[in-house]
């Protein structure tokens, strides 16, 4: 699991990078959600990779770190997902914006 | 428990309530929305006087507001001591004078002018207060979002072209924060700064190498947002692109950067960190030092008065986050006094840019092109701007512009050079925070660069100010409205009331470096900070 996983991350990050430093809008912005899809993987992997452990606990239960996995890596990645998602809305628009404006899809606006 | 205390959460909620209250609002009432923002900062600008006075005159240092009522590593907490209070009021006193010029014409060029302007605040002040990692990313993007908002507001392809490139590092930068906090988090298993500053000192060393590595990539999305050479490459295209009220406002965002640097590595990183102790200062130093360099040759070489500016803003934050690599807490202090001296000058100094530009006809195209690409809509509006022509229009823009160019360079009597005077003051005695050792080759070279920037930024306004204002070719005179100049000679006037009571100014400043040298008293605060209401009942 670990491998795949990072594998995973290694292969988005490595694309959303490559695209990131493309001269097309359309490859700037699938990059950068593609490194964003990495990090969020990525925070999820710091909280340890675990299987059958849930990070909630039962009414009235106790915790501990053999039965549960640590719960504060995926309320992170809930965050982060909701900012990014965001961000990539705007940008999205931003991106329309200057295609509207330049007649072209080069991010410094001309060929 | 008393009233002061919960005026810690204020400058993020009344900023946040005030943009919510807008949006509704009707964009024809623009002038309403902008005495309501106005309003609204002013009272945050006041909560800040009194935070600030609490926090100089209490003896601890640091007051803890627990969010929700959680103790402290769990929850999320918001930390007042003097330095965040200091950075409150700075921003509180920027946001009004650039609230006041955007409302003479610059709110008509969009929507929502004054709804991102109070999210940014929010935004900002969150930033300055929190104790907490992750939420100091979340202020960070609210922050950025409002702050593309901002930049693109206006319109035109210029701007979206600088804001599509703007939009696009920040997110690469956010990456990286976000890299850097969950390493942090995996390495040490805390996000609260002050118990991973406990915490640092005793983690083993598989862990260790996994922090710093975390603790590089956060510094890396800091230095972009703080405009390190050669991170910096995108500062003066955005600045310089984005409309006076706004750009004048982002002179307070680079030093966002500056100041999480600041706090992180003298938090973090100070003796008690074991071996990582110092780590990243010589890569501030040295990236400080390149970035001074750098910016001074941009102001040298720039033609428009707007590119000037940005690099100005590159030459000040090289400047802190050189002193910040000193790791000297009497450079520290001259360094706060810089950082607020140079914020308010470089912001006066986009708005005065503005003013003095109207009368020439490139600042003439850039309007019409702007106007073009908003529409005619206002054109019936445009006569009758609100307020009153300042008569001797040259005279007053001259004076201002001439104590523009005295702050930058750092020439006597303002508050310019009893900044710079106190940084190489500090440098040169140590005094109270450390032995009088040898000098070093890297202070020299700090030494040098800070004069000769100060003697590039001379060369360059004087340049820019006889062209302006002797050998103006077109002699026209530019409108100029009460409204518009007020805001410059206020931000210009507590500049000079920071020269006239350098004094206790100087006082605050090193008090703060003091506290921030020793952060035992802030961790034992935050630590223990007492939950609200009847403690041990659920």
């Amino acid at each position: 699991m670990e491998l795949v996983l990072a594998a995973g991350i290694g292969v988005l990050t490595a694309s959303g990078v490559w695209l990131l430093f493309r001269p097309r809008t359309y490859q700037v912005i699938i990059g950068l959600s593609l490194l964003s899809y990495a990090v969020n993987l990525f925070i999820f992997g710091m909280g340890r990779l675990r299987v059958n452990a849930p990070p909630l606990l039962e009414p009235g239960g106790t915790g501990g770190l053999l039965t549960h996995t640590d719960p504060i890596p995926q309320a992170l990645v809930l965050t982060a997902i909701v900012i990014g998602f965001a961000m990539t809305a705007l940008f999205l628009v931003v991106l329309l914006a200057s295609r509207g404006f330049t007649g072209t899809d080069h991010v410094d606006g001309r060929e | 428990m008393n009233g002061l205390h919960h005026l810690i959460v204020l400058p993020i909620l009344l900023p946040l309530v005030t943009a919510a209250v807008l949006i509704p609002v009707d964009e024809r009432n623009r002038t309403t929305k902008g005495v309501i923002g106005f309003v609204s900062t002013m009272l945050v600008f006041l909560a800040g006087v009194v935070l600030m006075r609490a926090a100089a005159t209490s003896q601890d240092g640091a007051s803890v507001y627990l969010l929700g009522n959680w103790p402290a590593p769990f929850g999320i907490v918001l930390v007042l001591d003097r330095l965040s209070a200091l950075m409150l009021v700075l921003t509180s006193v920027l946001a009004l004078a650039t609230q006041a010029f955007s409302m003479s014409k610059w709110h008509r060029m969009g929507h929502h002018f004054h709804s991102l302007f109070q999210l940014m605040l929010a935004g900002l002040n969150g930033a300055f207060l929190t104790g907490d990692l992750f939420n100091l990313f979340v202020f960070f993007e609210m922050m950025l979002a409002a702050s593309y908002g901002l930049l693109l507001h206006g319109s035109g392809p210029l701007r979206v072209k600088a804001g599509l490139h703007y939009i696009a590092v920040n997110l690469a930068a956010s990456s990286l924060f976000l890299i850097g906090v969950s390493m942090i988090y995996g390495a040490t298993g805390t996000l609260n700064m002050a118990d991973l500053a406990l915490r640092i000192g005793t983690i083993g060393p598989e862990s260790r190498m996994l922090m710093e590595a975390g603790a590089a990539l956060l510094g890396i999305a800091f230095l972009v947002k703080a405009g390190m050479w050669p991170l910096g490459f995108w500062l003066p295209a955005a600045y310089s692109a984005a409309t006076p009220p706004v750009a004048a406002i982002f002179a307070i965002l680079t030093k966002v950067g500056v100041y999480i640097l600041l706090r992180l590595s003298l938090l973090l990183f100070g003796s008690d960190a074991g071996n990582s102790a110092g780590f990243g200062q010589p890569v501030l130093l040295y990236g400080g030092l390149l970035t001074i360099g750098f910016g001074a040759i941009g102001v040298l070489a720039s033609q428009a008065m707007g590119r000037l500016a940005g690099y100005c803003v590159l030459v000040s934050s090289g400047t802190l986050m050189a002193a910040i690599g000193l790791g000297n807490g009497a450079v520290i202090g001259g360094a706060l006094f810089y950082l607020v001296s140079s914020t308010l000058t470089i912001c006066a100094f986009f708005l005065l840019i503005e003013l003095v530009e109207r009368a020439r006809d490139a600042g003439a195209d850039v309007l019409a092109v702007t106007m073009e690409a908003y529409g005619d809509i206002d054109e019936n509006e445009e006569e009758k701007e609100e307020g009153v022509a300042v008569p001797g229009t040259m005279a007053v823009l001259g004076l201002c512009f001439s104590a523009c160019a005295i702050l930058l360079s750092g020439l006597p009597p303002l508050s310019g050079f009893l900044a710079k005077f106190a940084m190489l003051h500090g440098l040169f005695n140590p005094g109270s925070f450390g032995g009088a050792a040898p000098v070093s080759g890297a202070e020299w070279t700090y030494t040098a660069l800070l004069i000769l920037s100060g003697l590039a930024a001379m060369v360059a306004m004087n340049r820019v100010g006889i062209r302006t204002f002797w050998t103006s070719i077109e002699g026209t005179i530019p409108r100029v409205f009460l409204i518009e100049i007020a805001p410059v000679v206020m931000l210009l006037a507590v500049c000079a009331f920071l020269s006239l009571q350098a004094g206790s100014a100087m006082r605050y400043m090193d008090a703060t470096a003091k506290a921030l040298s020793e952060p035992q008293n802030y961790i034992g605060r935050v630590m223990s900070a007492p939950r609200a209401g009847p403690t041990g009942g659920e």
